[in-house]
């Protein structure tokens, strides 16, 4: 099993009295690509802030890579990069001049320095940039520079405040593309969002927030069966006969459902589908659409909160 | 709780990187071009008129300070403007981290708050430090030019301590502008407070105290003791002024045969304060007459901590989100 780099107890913030974040725990797996979830104003950024030690804790403790951000911030910090909520950057300095000041701050020498910012935009495509004064960029080119000062500091860990929010569907594609590429270079990425479907697909675990709580917590597949009650929907169309009998073979499957001639809906427990492939070859029919319907985060957030209601309700 | 590190990490980065910002700004460039064109036509003015007393005078140089050219001398100047140049400098230093969204960014940095801010001071302070000692000279180059008589040590050494005295001068001013962009969001709320309370203290606080001061505490034309009594409650109110302050430093430093910082205010009252056994008009040595306003120079420069310190402590509790 993994080592945990983040660890969360009781996790507590409260502004004048009045709790923000309630109470939480949960722990972040080294190369894993966490996310926090949920709505604005749930206490996903106030997490984060207290995970970096830029703001107090009120009760309860965590630890980042075995450090405690309240007594030793600057160990955290050496090892954390952090992209802040609409990351800014001094307008009047160029990409590498913004990028340079970060690497004095952290202690890299003159020569590293150039090398590491050369690298990391390279990585996150802004090579043709790097002279341009980033009051020229566009929001989803400030994101991508903010995700090279996290490169150029070589972070263990990845902070990702709202990375997508504000950015078109092309520059979204990109982003999660870079944040993918992280994973690959061995950076855990925790990262925080209120678009879920965007990020469902980057993520190997999430945590869903609703007003300072953590609600549910788990891979979308565990929470999918969790909260959806187990079912895995799967499209499928083949032509030949007999395909209906295999299909209801496949160990897993609850329901089949015919959607019309040749097209059905398998109701399952798991991912099926190789052994739907397989049931389709079998039967010496011909595979035309196998389309599978994976929950969405935003489905098994609102299924949740709607049976939450309807039992407060029944309990009522 | 016992933090790890130190407070300074990163402190002459954020020096560096602050200082170069403010020396290749538009705004620095129009603040110099000010003070600079202001300060040279006074002074030219004033040449004009020392030039006639060029025998007269044992420290020529010092009177292109002091020397009122068509009423308003280079030292009047210098206690309007400087506070306009720090508050200049210092009015958006913290906010416009906020306003730009890159105090998060630059506090997740391996540096505490401490180093952000107090980087950000020095790099102010250093900016006025540099263009007040172009100015400085300036003046002094276009004196010697002019008058051609070379300047003693002792006039050099008592020129040098002004330039010191106005650098720490614009500290108040620059630590009470930097507060201001601690305590409001807006620059342009911080700008406007900063200029207010400039304003209030440099322009309606001289006339307000003089009033206050009559009603709660009118001078006795008694003996010498209580005229000097009352003169002394109100230099303790005009004090209240970091200008006040200012003026009664250059105004020792720069004329050495000033004896008292009360002797100007009684000379307007037709008054010479004469010691036992002093020769009036003498000069006194340069550590006699910074010894007289050792006071003063100690409350700019606490003036200055102390402003720094209420804007630190509040900035430490400050939430880092815009």
């Amino acid at each position: 099993m993994s080592q945990n780099v983040i660890e969360a107890q009781n996790l507590t913030k409260r502004y004048d009295g009045v709790p923000v974040v309630k109470g939480i725990s949960f722990s972040v797996a080294q190369g894993e690509i966490f996310g926090l979830l949920g709505p604005n104003g749930a206490g996903k950024t106030t997490t984060i802030l207290m995970m970096l030690g830029l703001t107090e804790v009120s009760d309860g403790q965590v630890r980042v890579l075995g450090y405690d951000p309240v007594r030793e911030p600057l160990q955290v910090k050496r090892r954390v990069g952090y992209l802040p909520d609409a990351v800014g950057f001094y307008d009047n300095l160029t990409a590498a001049e913004n990028l340079r000041y970060t690497g004095r701050l952290i202690g890299l020498r003159a020569q590293e320095c150039e090398d590491k910012i050369r690298e990391a935009l390279d990585h996150v495509g802004l090579h043709d940039v790097t002279d341009r004064k980033v009051a020229t960029f566009s929001r989803g080119m400030r994101q991508r520079l903010g995700i090279a000062e996290i490169l150029l500091k070589d972070a263990q860990i990845a902070i990702l405040d709202e990375p997508t929010s504000g950015l078109d569907p092309q520059a979204t594609i990109e982003l999660l593309e870079i944040i993918r590429n992280l994973k690959h270079k061995n950076v855990t990425v925790l990262l925080s969002s209120h678009l879920l479907d965007r990020v469902q697909s980057v993520c190997d675990r999430v945590a869903l927030f609703s007003q300072g709580n953590i609600v549910l917590l788990g891979s979308v597949e565990e929470l999918g069966r969790k909260v959806l009650g187990g079912t895995f929907n799967l499209e499928i169309e083949a032509d030949g006969p007999g395909i209906d009998a295999k299909l209801r073979a496949i160990p897993g499957v609850g329901d089949v459902e015919s959607l019309g001639p040749n097209k059905w809906r398998l109701k399952t427990d798991h991912d099926v589908r190789a052994e739907a492939v397989a049931a389709v070859t079998a039967s010496g029919g011909k595979l035309l659409r196998l389309s599978p319907e994976a929950p969405t985060l935003e489905t098994i957030y609102t299924r949740y909160f709607r049976n939450e209601q309807e039992g407060g309700r029944d309990a009522a | 709780m016992q933090r790890e590190g130190s407070p300074w990490r990163g402190l002459g980065v954020v020096t560096r990187k602050e200082l170069s910002d403010h020396l290749s700004s538009v705004r620095m460039l129009v603040i110099e071009l000010l003070v600079v064109v202001t300060g040279v036509a006074i002074v030219l003015v004033s040449l004009q008129q020392i030039r006639d007393v060029t025998a007269e005078d044992p420290f020529l140089l010092l009177r292109v300070f002091t020397r009122s050219g068509e009423g308003i001398s280079f030292v009047f100047v210098l206690t309007l403007l400087v506070p306009l140049i720090a508050i200049g400098l210092g009015f958006d230093l913290v906010n416009s981290e906020y306003n730009q969204r890159t105090l998060s960014r630059i506090l997740s940095q391996p540096i505490y708050r401490d180093a952000l801010l107090f980087g950000k001071f020095l790099a102010g302070l250093a900016t006025i430090g540099i263009s007040l000692t172009a100015l400085w000279m300036i003046v002094l180059g276009l004196a010697l030019a002019t008058l051609g008589v070379p300047p003693n040590g002792e006039e050099l050494l008592r020129a040098i301590l002004m330039l010191f005295v106005t650098i720490a001068y614009a500290g108040v001013w620059l630590a009470l502008a930097m507060l201001f962009s601690v305590l409001f969001r807006s620059a342009a709320t911080a700008a406007l407070s900063a200029l207010g309370l400039w304003l209030f203290i440099s322009i309606l606080w001289p006339m307000l105290s003089g009033h206050l001061v009559n009603v709660f505490a009118p001078l006795q034309a008694g003996s010498a003791d209580e005229l000097l009594g009352g003169l002394a409650i109100r230099q303790a109110v005009m004090r209240l002024s970091p200008g006040a302050l200012f003026g009664e430093i250059v105004t020792v430093l720069l004329d050495p045969a000033v004896r008292s910082t009360q002797q100007s205010q009684l000379a307007a009252m037709g008054l010479a304060l004469v010691e036992p056994g002093s020769i009036p008009g003498a000069p006194l040595p340069l550590l006699q007459s910074l010894l007289i306003v050792w006071p003063q120079i100690v409350s700019l420069i606490a003036g200055t901590i102390v402003l720094f310190v209420i804007g630190y402590v509040i900035f430490q509790r400050q939430e880092v989100r815009a």
